[in-house]
């Protein structure tokens, strides 16, 4: 069951990469590069229960965080302003 | 505890896919967000809470209940990061939209 | 005395993440807390005498239950949108006036607009929240305001007010 659970949510990555490359515009691209931090953080989760690592939680909150950082230095771009602003 | 966690995985990986569905299919940046934000934001909540109530008030159970709302506010802020970006950067609503009041208020 | 209360909540932060009482944990997370209070202190609340108050705490609670339950029925919601061969969708953006007054009161009303049905808050100026909703189901401002901002505004009024 939690096999399952691994190969749908690496599948849905894999719907992701389908918008990063041939989104048509750059503000798709981003979107998906957002959800796709978003998914990592459940295949975290995920392979923490399947092989009982618990450090797995760690990356999950880092991970979070660093893809909100990232996600916010681009949509920063996007508006126009330089990145010191 | 065991299967009510289970439950919660379950519904946790299946508001997910959704959200992807809705990611593919939706026409445009602004309601691929839509979709995008509320869906895969719950299901990954879900799955964190699901993996909170395996484990209980322990050392890994309790980082998962702090990341909840760690992943609430990252998503919810990125959100409205991404969306204001996109409308100052010009792109296009879709075709059918009916309102915007938006474009009033950019001199 | 925001110093204080920020030192506080960021040291509870570090104990229930690293989860032990040794005396070298103490220290480093002493001087984390110590370092984000000092660096970060002057953006943090201005009028701190509001965490004292009990039935803030108590309006809290009642609200995340109504929070969570809006959070529910905007999946369904959206899951509905998504999966229907039509597609049934109709989006525009929208203004809307709220008679909230403090910036940490809009600020929570935005990210709870943020994750209910169908809307995302685009920009707030000044009294204006700009809301991009998927489906406007009428034009009249009186009815898609109270369909929007009704159903939070009197708790947040309530817990930061």
């Amino acid at each position: 069951m939690i096999d399952l659970f691994l190969y749908l949510l690496i599948a849905m990555s894999f719907l992701c990469f389908y918008r990063v490359v041939f989104g048509p515009t750059m503000a798709d691209r981003m979107v998906a590069i957002d959800i796709f931090g978003i998914l990592v953080v459940g295949i975290c989760v995920i392979l923490a229960i399947r092989t009982g690592r618990m450090f797995l939680i760690d990356i999950a909150i880092a991970w979070i965080i660093l893809s909100f950082i990232g996600t916010i230095t681009l949509a920063k771009y996007l508006t126009g302003k330089k990145l010191d602003e | 505890m065991n299967s009510i966690s289970m439950i919660f995985i379950t519904i946790g990986v299946i508001f997910d896919l959704f959200g992807c569905i809705g990611l593919i299919r939706l026409p445009d940046v602004y309601n691929r967000l839509q979709s995008a934000t509320k869906s895969v934001t719950l299901g990954t909540c879900s799955i964190l809470f699901g993996f909170f109530l395996r484990n209980g008030f322990g050392s890994s159970g309790l980082k998962a209940l702090i990341a909840i709302p760690l992943l609430f506010f990252a998503s919810t802020v990125a959100a409205h990061a991404l969306i204001r970006g996109s409308y100052k950067f010009g792109i296009k609503l879709y075709d059918k939209t009916v309102v915007d009041h938006y474009k009033d208020a950019q001199k | 005395m925001r110093y204080v209360v920020l030192f506080i909540i960021m040291m509870l932060l570090w104990l229930a993440f690293t989860w032990n009482l040794q005396t070298p944990n103490l220290i480093v997370g002493g001087v984390a807390s110590l370092l984000t209070a000092v660096l970060f202190g002057r953006s943090f609340l201005r009028n701190t005498v509001k965490f004292f108050q009990p039935q803030r705490y108590f309006w809290i609670i009642i609200y995340l239950f109504v929070f969570i339950w809006e959070c529910l029925k905007a999946n369904f919601d959206v899951a509905y949108r998504v999966l229907n061969p039509a597609m049934p969708i109709k989006p525009g953006i929208v203004k809307v006036k709220s008679t909230l007054k403090t910036d940490i009161g809009r600020t929570f009303l935005a990210n709870s607009i943020t994750m209910t049905p169908g809307t995302i808050t685009v920009d707030v100026i000044e009294d204006d929240f700009y809301i991009h909703w998927i489906y406007v189901s009428s034009e009249d401002p009186k009815v898609y305001s109270r369909k929007i901002l009704g159903r939070f505004e009197k708790y947040l009024k309530r817990i930061f007010e």
